[in-house]
């Protein structure tokens, strides 16, 4: 099984370095391989059923053809055949059983979402990226500094992607290395992905996401530990910080950006932008669903939407640029206590008491449970 | 500023709601080429129907018609008119990217790029597959099952003007304002009210809805055809295989098009009240819509392909001059083809992170669907085997069907497999697979019978010359054009790029333009055919059977008489005309007055109501949006108080009729 295995691995190896950028077919990770390897033997499986069909297809037609000299064979009663049916309905059940068995097996070995532990290679590294409109920006948590449009990790490691969206779905995709996740706006998706020999890889958003979308390309670059370790450095060192600020700046709509780097990253930023709380006077999604578990803002909640609003801001016209609307109106909320009164109940001001809160505090999915320390709700 | 480029700014006035002088893109040449043309072809067609004083007999005999005849060939002239406009923008995006490698950013700005992919799209799956199988349902069912009609013959014409409505609105977004950016099943949080501003994606939205009540109604409409109006005697399992595909994929139609209509409203709403169903915030999900979007989208492509089965069960049976190997097969296959549909539709997105046990169940469940379809193949192939196969052309693009449609279905399990739907999502693979099915599947099966049931719509054969060279030119070309495509799609290529960095790539492009180039040949040739064939249709002449076939709309006349069969025919088993020519069976000569429904204007009159009502609700010209709803509602209404809506055929005129070739 496993020389069949690598001598056909042997000839995709062979057909692929013919033309050395089928990267689905000779990939350079381990997540592209055992991709790759799925889907040779998905095609032999099937070839077991479409080769014959696509003689019959051709042979019968001519075989049997009405202009034939001996037409001795014709059978105009021949519409029937158990055994036919016997073979016909079988041969491709115990295909697609084969084909299930091995579809469940990889598909659970291959999760985007399941770390790459078992595969022993080195300490991972974390990335946390955010498409925006429209480019890609990695923050390198552990390493505390970012870059836009060019992804640099050390080759043997397993990468740990953690990926959100400003605004619209897109997808991170590097083909070399292997397959690819949607990247949404208020939720946070996984990939694991490595990169077994050092190299330069493609990579883009694969889901169509506006007029900037043919730009969203980067570089994926495999070094050695010593050479990411020296790139980090060099970016810490120069470059300037990613804040909300200039975060916010970045979310600019803009094609084709050239490659940029920051030297040092705001705590908890990519929680910020998951949960669409970058800008001041939003509120983080976690406390809006925690707002929402306990029974909602109610008719009082009506004024404060203005804290809950984020596409607006963020309005677009079809040549990607973006369209300042008003801003929405806020009558009830706010920063202070003024209108306290409004609310009736006599209660705090539930706005300016979520606006003030930690975005690490209860509720948020990155968080840990304080509900003592802030006096819960 | 991401673009020098401005869309024009968010007025209102009351009158004219958005729409301002702005929206006509009289900066666009290649729009104010297509709008010359475009005016000036019409302009022509104007002039010859006054010439030849043809208005009144159009108004009455195709424009008010409920003869489902003429409402199936008009549904098959939209489909080829509209795939024209789909092929054109084919054209473009095949020029673009054989142009755009490198840097270069060819000649179409995305802003243009985006729009023309959307509705290449929408318009070939909406208004050209949909309107092609619709209209084969419409036109050969009834005939197949012996009816005079349809059950509701004011319902389909209703529903043959709603597309046409659909299809206009469509093709109006071309010269006033501009049409959706964001791929066909316009996906949200894009397609939002904040992401997609601009009528684009209004005109998406109205035109569907409204080209939706059309198919939703028709399928009711046939469902209750099959069921109820069957010649005395023909039981379910003796109807012939092309009618079963109809059920079939008309059950689909009504199961899957309310999930449509359903989720396009929401969004509607959230374009136009501010609701959240599908933002990115105050709790809205997108992912809800890809899930719903696509429970009715795989349902769908089964219903373009269902009627395509039928139509290749039928002349290969025909023409191997045998009867269909395994007919309670196909129809059981058919019938778990229908049910296994509504049970894929998250293979369309395994990566957007549903987890491993889903993505497994889903892929599983949609390599069983492949399960029945290819018992399906295999029973065409042996009803060939040990048969006499007549070369013909319908044959021909029935052989092209079975080769490129398996060579589809691999590719399709292929990407069942969720790894490697990791790597081949959203790539060009998946674009070469589905174009694979599409083409190889309903476009081959479509032509073979459009060749088929030609003469007995018209009364002459289709030029064999001109059949078989638009068939090598569709082949060839589909070849060409799409498996460049599968090799990009292996190195990784995604769709819908307007420009891409690779040079490496651009021969693979170049290649599939020519590809492109090859199939408009082929479509240059099937309009040539028919010139050739209505110019020559003396010579052509043939009478009510010249393909000596098996199934009962065979016993017609060629065209048929208004009310199809002089007569009910007493069926017994399958293969009516099969039988009736083993017994020599005549048509009684005792003719009776028979009755037909009347035409009307109502349906034409409440769609283009639908038209001005779409088309207000794009540029928010409330008072005129209003005004049309009303005026729907009351045509609709006074319609219900028309009691003359039938009439007799007196039995002098059907001996006429009859004496000039009935089955004698």
């Amino acid at each position: 099984m496993y020389r069949t295995r690598n001598l056909l691995l042997a000839a995709a190896g062979a057909f692929a370095l013919s033309g050395c950028q089928y990267d689905v077919l000779s990939p350079a990770g381990w997540v592209g391989d055992q991709q790759r390897d799925l889907l040779i033997i998905s095609v032999l499986l099937m070839l077991i059923v479409i080769l014959p069909v696509l003689f019959m297809s051709v042979y019968f037609p001519l075989k049997y053809r009405a202009d034939r000299e001996d037409t001795s064979d014709y059978d105009p009663e021949f519409e029937h055949s158990n055994k036919l049916e016997a073979v016909v309905w079988g041969v491709p059940i115990l295909i697609i059983v084969a084909l299930g068995y091995y579809t469940y097996v990889y598909t659970h070995r291959l999760d985007p979402y399941r770390p790459l532990d078992h595969l022993e290679a080195g300490a991972p590294v974390e990335i946390q990226a955010v498409s925006l409109d429209w480019k890609w920006l990695f923050i390198y948590p552990e390493q505390g500094i970012a870059s836009v449009n060019e992804l640099v990790v050390p080759a043997g490691r397993p990468i740990n992607f953690s990926l959100s969206s400003s605004t619209v779905m897109n997808t991170l995709s590097i083909p070399a290395l292997g397959g690819m996740v949607y990247s949404m706006a208020g939720m946070e998706t996984k990939l694991h992905l490595i990169a077994d020999e050092e190299g330069v890889y493609p990579g883009r958003s694969a889901h169509y996401s506006g007029p900037g979308f043919a730009g969203m390309v980067f570089d994926t670059t495999a070094t050695s530990d010593e050479e990411f370790d020296a790139w980090v450095e060099g970016i810490r060192a120069e470059a300037g910080p990613l804040t909300r600020e200039t975060y916010l700046a970045l979310e600019e709509p803009s094609m084709n950006v050239p490659v940029s780097h920051y030297g040092s990253v705001e705590d908890g930023l990519f929680g910020r932008i998951v949960e669409m709380c970058v800008e001041d006077g939003k509120v983080c999604m976690g406390h809006m669903m925690m707002v929402d578990h306990n029974g909602g803002g109610g008719l009082e909640g009506v004024g404060n939407a203005a804290a809950y609003s984020y596409d607006r801001a963020r309005t677009i016209d079809g040549f990607g640029n973006r369209i300042e609307l008003p801003p929405m109106e806020s009558h009830g909320g706010g920063h202070g206590s003024d209108h306290e009164a409004l609310n009736g109940s006599g209660a705090p001001n539930a706005l300016a008491y979520v606006l003030a809160m930690d975005p690490n505090a209860l509720c948020s999915p990155f968080g840990t449970q304080t509900e003592k320390e802030t006096n819960g709700i | 500023m991401a673009s020098e480029h401005i869309q024009p700014a968010e007025t209102f006035s009351p009158i004219f709601g958005r729409l301002t002088l702005d929206w006509i893109p009289i900066h666009e040449p290649i729009l104010i080429g297509t709008f010359a043309g475009v005016a000036l072809g019409g302009l022509l067609v104007f002039a010859l129907m006054t010439y030849f004083r043809l208005w009144v007999p159009f108004w009455k005999n195709w424009v008010t018609t409920v003869d489902h005849k003429k409402i199936g060939i008009m549904y098959m002239v939209l489909a080829f008119i509209m795939m024209v406009r789909g092929f054109a923008d084919a054209l473009m995006m095949r020029g673009q990217q054989a142009m755009a490698a490198g840097g270069s950013e060819g000649w179409l700005p995305p802003h243009h790029y985006d729009q023309v992919f959307t509705a290449h799209g929408v318009i070939m799956i909406f208004f050209v597959a949909m309107a092609f199988i619709t209209g084969f349902m419409n036109y050969v069912m009834p005939l197949q099952i012996g009816a005079r009609d349809v059950a509701f013959p004011f319902l389909n014409n209703f529903s043959l003007w709603m597309t046409v409505a659909g299809a206009l609105l469509v093709n109006i977004s071309l010269f006033v304002g501009e049409f959706a950016r964001v791929g066909w099943l316009a996906f949200p949080p894009l397609s939002g009210a904040n992401y997609s501003t601009g009528p684009g994606m209004d005109y998406y939205l109205w035109a569907l809805q409204i080209a939706g009540v059309g198919t939703t109604l028709s399928g009711i409409n046939m469902i209750a055809t099959i069921v109820k109006m069957r010649a005395p005697g023909m039981k379910l399992m003796d109807m012939p295989i092309f009618t079963w595909t109809a059920l079939i994929t008309n059950v689909l139609i009504v199961a899957a098009f309310p999930v449509l209509t359903a989720t396009l409203a929401m969004l509607t709403l959230d374009r136009y009240m501010d609701f959240r169903f599908f933002t990115n915030d105050f709790g809205g999900n997108a992912m809800m819509y890809v899930n719903l979007i696509w429970i009715w989208g795989h349902p769908e492509v089964y219903i373009l392909i269902i009627p395509c089965f039928g139509i290749i069960s039928e002349i290969v049976s025909t023409f191997s001059r045998k009867p269909i190997f395994g007919y309670r097969t196909m129809v059981w296959a058919t019938g778990c083809i229908m049910v296994l549909s509504f049970v894929v539709w998250l293979h369309h997105f395994f990566t957007m992170g549903s987890g491993a046990n889903v993505n497994a169940f889903f892929g599983i469940t949609t390599m069983i669907i492949a399960v029945p379809t290819g018992v399906k193949i295999f029973n065409w192939l042996f009803t060939m085997y040990k048969g006499r196969v007549r070369l013909e052309v319908p044959m021909l693009w029935t052989i092209g069907f079975l080769v490129t449609f398996t060579i589809g279905g691999m590719t399709g399990v292929m990407l069942a497999v969720p790894p490697v739907d990791f790597q081949l999502h959203n790539t060009l693979f998946l674009i070469a697979h589905f174009h694979n099915v599409i083409i190889g599947g309903v476009v081959f099966a479509v032509f073979a019978g459009v060749t088929y049931w030609w003469p007995k719509a018209f009364g002459f054969k289709l030029d064999e010359v001109w059949g078989k060279r638009a068939f090598w030119l569709w082949f060839v070309g589909f070849y060409v054009a799409f498996m460049p495509l599968y090799a990009l799609g292996l190195m990784g290529v995604t769709r819908r790029m307007n420009m891409y960095p690779d040079a490496g790539w651009q021969p693979y492009f170049i290649v599939a333009a020519i590809g492109a180039l090859l199939i408009l040949a082929g479509i240059l040739c099937n309009f040539m055919n028919f010139y050739v064939s209505i110019r020559d249709r003396k010579q052509l002449a043939c009478g009510n059977d010249p393909w000596d076939a098996r199934t009962l709309e065979w016993a017609t006349q060629s065209p048929p008489a208004p009310y199809n069969f002089p007569e009910d025919v007493n069926v017994v088993g399958r293969e009516a005309f099969w039988q009736m020519k083993k017994e020599n069976y005549q048509f009684s000569t005792d003719y009776q007055p028979i009755h037909m429904p009347k035409g009307t204007a109502s349906g034409v009159i409440i769609s283009g109501l639908a038209l001005v009502f779409g088309f207000a609700m794009v540029w928010y010209i409330w008072w005129l949006a209003i005004a049309s709803f009303v005026a729907m509602l009351a045509v609709g209404i006074a319609h219900t108080f028309n009691y003359h809506r039938d009439y007799y055929i007196p039995a002098d005129e059907v001996r006429e009729t009859e004496s000039k070739g009935a089955l004698a």
